[in-house]
């Protein structure tokens, strides 16, 4: 198949596993089928498409016929398709995980219809190719979002998304500023038309900072950088354990995504002269997440504070904007999808295993549940940065990137809050996993549900599947960092995006 | 024209902002709208503001000769004005299920204990029916 038409493809799929979903509304079986054939279809399209542009490099479509750049195109260059791939991935582990946490009231199954709807638009806003197209797709991905926070009820759960709303709704406001003010000053919204224009521009302006800045603010808010991310620790925790998933897995690292496009590719003169600013920013998240995380009692609320402050690598590697801190950056953008969205799924486990996810009412899960706490221990020591794990390469790549660009002090914060991240994940470790079992209250067994063997294989599934993932990418680290070098080595340098997506006109 | 237009786009952003401020729930919504606006009439005045100018290509021309409205932040608007509506939908309805629940409309005066008792109430019954 051409790879052309192979672009469209994440795009068509969810919706139509979407709409499969919704006609079977009232048959559970059939639904759960559904989701998982079309996020299996998902999984190997964007596996396709990673093989392909991991040799050709860059791929275009211009929708409807109309090349760019008149018209939306769709562009994939490394760093797209990797994150394609996690999409697949993410996708087809947490539907089996959703089927596998099933409930049998059944209005709550339909999520999986949203769920498909969100896949949709976090793939579609790694492939636009323009602004407007990217501002469609995040707000396709963040209604979907919506709903999935407010489903199934229950008060806290609204009120926290009331919160989300307001804060993302702002930020999409912000957005559509940023749009109209790029329009206004340059004619042209596609991306690679900006950069041309903003190489022929040689160099930094007044006008140029103020729109980084609005970017900056509405992907930030998006991302959960400081200091927009108050609404996440309200809204993250409440939520069902697999949308707890898909959110850290994806929501926040498309706003980390769309602020590595547009400053690479149409602000790169300005992240010199907001350096500063980065790298204060990027040391106040980390450091204000772990400080949450280490003040929390309950597993879902310690791990949002947790995504907090992995982001604050995220920026502070968007911040150094070597080559090889980008590298380090993607690296440590997939490593941080896979390690936390594991631990979003052993919570969720533990939570209807143990009844709670207090850290003062679990105790000893280890003796009952050895894989459990097996599986938990690789994920949270991989956040941690242990070797050989693969948190840890991702981690001494972002440092070395720190100190070749002389920045000591940000570097001394990373390996600082990698220390509290350890201890804040120890926390739990020794909470909930070691020591001895509590005895349980007679008659509180009963009140513990049956899960079937299928249900167990389907929960423990994904789980097992990240796990191995972390292991396998702390392996692999060689292979992963020539990718990741290749990917940066494509966001250093624009010109080669702009020569592949306007290459053919005249 | 343009400074005209700019004003207003920055007193509606302020309204908007201010009204997302308040203490109760039904203006945060009023301040979304504002908010919508603002962002919508900033793109439509982003390529200059022109008057009794059509956005279409004239019969016998082959491209778009000036004067002319720029057709393409028209075009821009109403996804954005489609893409807003369907948000507002919704933030209606999740602010209606938001006062049933915390049964007022004033945020300060939520009382979180009790909001936090009764979701836990929610949860055991939710965890109730799915055995």
């Amino acid at each position: 198949m051409r790879i052309e038409s192979l672009l469209v493809l994440p795009l068509v799929i969810p919706l139509v596993t979407a709409m499969a979903c919704l006609l079977f509304w009232t048959r559970p079986f059939v639904r759960r089928v559904v989701s998982v054939t079309g996020s299996t279809a998902l999984f190997f399209v964007t596996l396709s498409i990673f093989l392909h542009i991991r040799e050709a490099g860059f791929a275009t479509v211009g929708l409807g016929g109309w090349n760019p750049p008149m018209g939306i195109a769709l562009v994939a260059d490394r760093l797209s398709a990797l994150m394609l791939l996690v999409v697949g991935t993410v996708a087809i582990l947490l539907s089996l995980y959703q089927v596998g946490f099933s409930e049998r009231v059944s209005g709550l199954g339909g999520a999986s219809v949203i769920f498909q709807i969100l896949l949709m638009g976090v793939s579609g806003a790694f492939l636009a190719g323009d602004l407007f197209n990217l501002y469609v797709w995040f707000e396709v991905m963040l209604i979907a979002s919506f709903v999935l926070m407010a489903w199934g009820g229950g008060p806290i759960r609204l009120v926290g998304s009331l919160k989300y709303v307001t804060l993302n709704l702002t930020a999409s406001a912000i957005f559509l500023a940023a749009v109209g003010l790029v329009y206004a000053q340059f004619g042209t919204l596609n991306l690679a038309d900006l950069a041309r224009i903003q190489m022929e521009l040689d160099g930094a302006n007044d006008r140029g900072r103020l729109l980084a800045l609005l970017f900056l603010a509405c992907f930030g808010i998006k991302s959960a950088i400081f200091p927009f991310f108050f609404w996440l620790p309200d809204s993250y925790p409440n939520v069902s354990a697999a949308t707890g998933a898909l959110f850290a897995a994806l929501l926040t690292k498309v706003g980390v995504y769309a602020l590595l496009r547009i400053f690479t590719l149409v602000f790169p003169a300005e992240v010199e002269h907001l350096r500063i600013v980065l790298l204060v920013i990027a040391g106040a998240t980390m450091v204000l997440g772990v400080f949450g995380a280490m003040a929390q009692e309950e597993i879902r609320r310690i791990l949002s504070f947790h995504i907090i402050s992995q982001i604050g690598y995220m920026i502070m590697g968007l911040a150094l904007f070597t080559p090889l801190a980008l590298a380090a950056t993607i690296y440590f953008v997939i490593h941080n999808i896979v390690a936390k969205t594991n631990l979003f799924l052993v919570g969720g486990i533990v939570e209807d295993v143990a009844g709670s996810s207090e850290l003062s009412q679990v105790r000893g899960l280890f003796n009952t549940h050895g894989l459990l706490g097996s599986l938990f221990l690789v994920s949270s020591l991989s956040l941690a940065g242990i070797p050989p794990l693969a948190g840890f390469w991702a981690k001494v790549a972002l440092i070395v990137a720190g100190f070749r660009v002389e920045q000591p002090v940000i570097v001394g914060v990373a390996v600082f809050v990698s220390l509290l991240t350890l201890f804040s994940m120890m926390k739990i470790w020794t909470r909930i996993f070691w020591g001895k079992a509590v005895e349980e209250e007679e008659g509180t067994a009963e009140l513990r549900p049956e899960i079937s063997r299928a249900k167990r294989i389907l929960r423990y599934t994904p789980v097992v599947g990240f796990a191995l993932l972390a292991i396998a990418l702390g392996l692999l680290a060689q292979p992963m960092l020539d990718y990741t070098l290749a990917a940066a080595d494509q966001l250093a340098n624009p010109s080669r995006y702009v020569e592949a997506v306007l290459g053919e006109q005249p | 024209m343009e400074a005209l237009f700019a004003i207003l786009v920055g007193l509606l952003y302020a309204a908007g902002l201010y009204m997302i401020m308040r203490r109760s729930i039904v203006k945060i919504l009023i301040g979304l709208s504002l908010l919508a606006h603002a962002a919508n009439l900033l793109i439509f005045s982003s390529s200059g503001l022109v008057v009794g100018q059509a956005p279409i290509i004239p019969g016998d021309a082959e491209k778009l000769t000036a004067p002319y409205a720029d057709p393409l932040p028209q075009a821009l608007i109403l996804t954005a004005i489609v893409i807003g509506f369907g948000v507002q939908a919704f933030a209606l309805a999740l602010i209606k299920r938001v006062c049933d629940v915390a049964s007022t409309d004033d945020l300060d005066r939520v009382e979180w204990r009790s909001v936090a008792e009764a979701n836990l109430e929610a949860a055991d019954v939710i965890r109730q029916e799915s055995r």
